[in-house]
């Protein structure tokens, strides 16, 4: 009897490896379905500056460089060569050459070189005829001095100054290598590509298909025949899509934390999993005007937050509290949790913080017979609307009364930058996890996307000083150092950093969500599924 | 009858040049455009930037010249592109123009062959049993707003059959086919056959009070003769006018419903445009909803007339 059973588990044994390794050996064909959650305004990535262009275009490109598709968190040793074999530093720290390949061929049939290195690149820094109807990243290669070419394979970055993080801003998903011979209004529409994937079509509105690339660089993938986008806007049909099977995946990053809970109880094998997204929800402030000229009032302000409450309410406790970088551990830049608590307002005694805020509150002139008077603008999405709401409840507690004023998209940036606003609540994604990219983007006198018109010259020169650092952990420690400084500036408080989620069929293998971007993470060249 | 007609082309015309004009300001009244939402959405604003594709699109020409530019095109046909895909508006609209006619359509149809037969119904048995579940049905249908029936629909579609029915532009089979039009048209369609049953009842009510009813069972007439041929041919007419204004009101209602089914029409296409300031889109899709209703709207007229003599000899 003992021998019959032994025979058996030897059986089940051998079964249940095979079938492991079988499942473990990938398998080509199928078509990955998703949904997506809007439609987006064009197929350019370099024309936009939302992942819902990065999600399904990046397929088509491929980068000189690009973050490990399969490590969550992106830095600086995870990068891998893509259309570069290799790249090499010269000695002063002012030039990157690549080393392209030689086997590397556009969508289209033509030969990928040098030229259409310098080409895109040429095109972001605005030095050449052709131009982007929008060119929302330009300020990432503002160290760029030119782009050379050394015959067909062979290109460098000759810089104004050293700038390690360069290498990082060129390996994320936003800076896919573009054709020359393909104008960027057909770029738009009709994408050509070297990646595994080649443009099908896209139905405003309706859908995106992709189509394997059999021609691809990298021999014997991608796996997939094709990726199809479905365009859902309403997130209830979305979900219950990906329930009922017509979808393989939810649209990444999407999945609230109670949706979570719906999607587990209704599909109890899908595969789901919450990562942070490096998007900070934050309060802008319009410092030029009363009241909030007063930096008394804006430090009350800051003083007046309870973050853990924003992330129970929100999250159900799955969010992080920071500063400007990611928090850890998935955020490589984040400030240590000592240095962090003794900024105005993180400390853990918010009644204690509270009370200073109204001492400041009454040194402006405000108290219990006083309040002030004011709007908190946000746009119109819930996932600005909400936090909005849990902050004018939370101000109320330093005498200031506030009521909600929702801005429609088209209306909130002129609205803001004509400064038709007090306080305003608002989102932050940053594409790399790198401070070059959140430190100049947000906070550089005069840049684009800093609203509030922040200027502080000091620590502008620690935003050069950090980023010509090449010793990593001195770099860290001016990171750190602007990072505090920021906070204690009221800059632009931040009040929390989300998580989200992202749910699969337990068949789709080889998905890996980035913990600490949700811009580079969506190549899908070794995806397969296990049908 | 021929002046009527006549009469009538002309009131269309001179309405639908009002609605050019007013669909034309409205838009350009509503602050941003679409050079707004595309630097809004990155975040980022170069002026010149800005001022170079509002030129390039056309926007900064002044507003008499941009409507005589889109009217003039729109009677040679040329409808201009989209700001957002680029491509032809016509290309961008033609197809989704059948989708919401055959859910239109069916709706319709729902409302009309459910409605009607159940308004009749409840109207011939008035305080029965019947009659006082078909008045709550009807209550119901008016009381639920379509996006609330359509996600329940879909709900229960998953529990109970683990599919659902949203759109597939490539149906297998005709089953499944009938079924993504067929789903959304009821739920969408349900309320108006609540509406057309309530005003079918009531108008049968009146009638079946009339003279003449009683003279035709006098007679000796069968009941279903006085229900269906005497009663209901002139219970018929206000009904009519219902089922008119309820097509008018349907694209409100189809664009929830194409939403939460995710139907690619025009309607939800119309709320996409408009979240883009896509005037090229936006313009000529409402324009082509005003011909419909207005079209619509002649051929109410029109069967009132060829119904109720009266109407035309009185107008």
């Amino acid at each position: 009897m003992r021998s019959v059973q032994a025979l058996a588990v030897a059986v089940l044994s051998v079964l249940t490896i095979s079938d492991v390794s079988r499942a473990a050996e990938p398998k080509s064909g199928g078509i990955f379905r998703i949904y997506h959650r809007d439609s987006p305004g064009s197929a350019s990535i370099h024309e936009g500056a939302t992942y819902s262009m990065n999600i399904p275009f990046m397929p088509i490109f491929n980068n000189l460089v690009i973050f490990d598709q399969h490590i969550a968190q992106n830095s600086a040793d995870t990068i891998r060569p893509e259309l570069a074999e290799s790249w090499a530093w010269s000695g002063d720290n002012k030039t990157l050459t690549f080393k392209l390949r030689k086997d590397v061929k556009w969508h289209d049939g033509k030969p990928f070189t040098a030229a259409d290195v310098k080409c895109t690149f040429d095109m972001l820094m605005g030095k050449s005829q052709q131009k982007f109807r929008q060119n929302p990243r330009k300020s990432w290669y503002d160290q760029v001095d030119e782009v050379t070419t050394n015959g067909d394979y062979e290109a460098s970055f000759k810089l104004k100054r050293p700038q390690p993080a360069l290498l990082s801003l060129l390996a994320s998903g936003y800076s896919p290598v573009y054709p020359c011979h393909v104008s960027p209004a057909e770029m738009r529409t009709k994408p050509v590509g070297t990646g595994p994937f080649k443009f099908v079509e896209f139905k405003a509105n309706e859908s995106i298909k992709l189509t394997k690339n059999p021609d691809y660089f990298k021999k014997g993938l991608p796996y997939l025949d094709g990726i199809e986008f479905t365009i859902i806007p309403n997130r209830s049909t979305a979900i219950l899509g990906f329930v009922s099977g017509k979808f393989d995946m939810t649209f990444p990053t999407e999945v609230s934390i109670p949706l979570l809970k719906d999607v587990k109880s209704q599909d109890p094998k899908a595969v789901c999993v919450v990562e942070p997204n490096n998007v900070s929800t934050n309060i802008i402030i319009n410092s030029s005007a009363p009241p909030f000229d007063n930096l008394d009032i804006r430090r009350a302000l800051a003083l007046a937050l309870d973050r853990k409450a924003f992330i129970q309410i929100m999250f159900e406790g799955q969010g992080d509290i920071g500063g400007t970088m990611e928090p850890a551990p998935d955020g490589l830049w984040a400030m240590p949790k000592d240095m962090l608590e003794q900024i105005p307002g993180y400390g853990p005694d918010i009644e204690k913080n509270r009370d200073e805020a109204r001492k400041l509150m009454q040194k402006a002139g405000y108290g219990p017979d006083k309040h002030l008077q004011i709007k908190v603008s946000t746009r119109n999405i819930a996932v600005y609307r909400d936090p909005a709401i849990i902050l004018i409840d939370q101000i109320k507690s330093i005498y200031i009364d506030a009521e909600l004023d929702v801005v429609d998209t088209a209306q909130w940036f002129p609205k803001i930058a004509r400064k038709d606003y007090s306080l305003g609540l608002n989102l932050t994604g940053n594409a790399v996890d790198e401070p070059d990219q959140s430190f100049y983007e947000n906070y550089a006198c005069g840049s684009e996307r800093n609203y509030t018109n922040y200027c502080n010259k000091d620590i502008e020169k620690l935003f050069d000083q950090q980023s010509e650092e090449t010793n990593l952990d001195k770099r860290k420690k001016l990171v750190w150092e602007i990072d505090k400084k920021l906070q204690e500036d009221v800059a632009r408080p931040i009040i929390f950093h989300a998580r989200t989620g992202t749910c699969w069929k337990p068949y789709v293998k080889n998905v890996t969500i980035m913990s600490n971007s949700s811009y580079n993470g969506y190549r899908y060249e070794d995806v397969w599924l296990d049908k | 009858m021929f002046a009527y007609i006549v009469r009538r082309l002309f009131l269309m015309l001179v309405t639908l040049f009002g609605i050019s004009v007013i669909i034309f300001v409205l838009l350009r009244v509503v602050p941003g455009n679409i050079v707004d939402i595309l630097f809004d959405a990155a975040g980022f604003v170069d002026p010149a930037d800005k001022a170079n594709l509002e030129r390039e699109l056309g926007l900064s020409q002044p507003i008499v010249i941009q409507y005589l530019h889109w009217i003039g095109g729109l009677l040679h046909g040329d409808l201009g592109y989209s700001y957002v895909s680029e491509k032809p508006a016509l290309e961008e609209i033609l197809p989704r123009i059948p989708i919401t006619a055959r859910l239109a359509g069916l709706a319709l149809l729902f409302s009309a062959s459910i409605g009607i037969p159940l308004g009749v119904i409840s109207a011939v048995h008035q305080g029965s049993k019947l009659d006082y579940a078909l008045r709550v049905v009807s209550l119901s249908g008016l009381s639920l707003p379509s996006f609330w029936l359509g996600l329940l629909i879909l709900m229960a579609s998953v529990s109970l059959f683990g599919t659902m029915p949203i759109f597939n532009p490539n149906p297998k089979t005709w089953l499944e086919a009938l079924t993504i039009y067929a789903v959304p048209a009821m739920a969408v369609g349900f309320r108006s056959a609540a509406l057309t049953m309530r005003i079918t009842r009531s108008s049968m009510l009146e009638i079946l009070r009339q003279d003449y009813i009683r003279t035709a069972r006098a007679k000796g007439a069968s009941e279903a003769s006085v229900n269906y041929h005497h009663a209901l041919k002139n219970a018929v007419l206000p009904v009519i006018t219902v089922i008119g204004i309820e097509a008018a009101f349907l694209i409100g209602g189809l664009i929830v419903t194409e939403t939460v089914f995710n139907i690619p029409g025009i309607a939800r296409f119309l709320v996409e445009a408009l979240r883009w300031r896509d005037y090229p889109i936006v313009q000529n899709l409402v324009m082509f909803i005003a011909v419909v209703v207005v079209v619509v709207n002649f051929i109410v007229d029109m069967l009132y007339a060829a119904i109720d003599p009266r109407i035309r000899f009185g107008d």
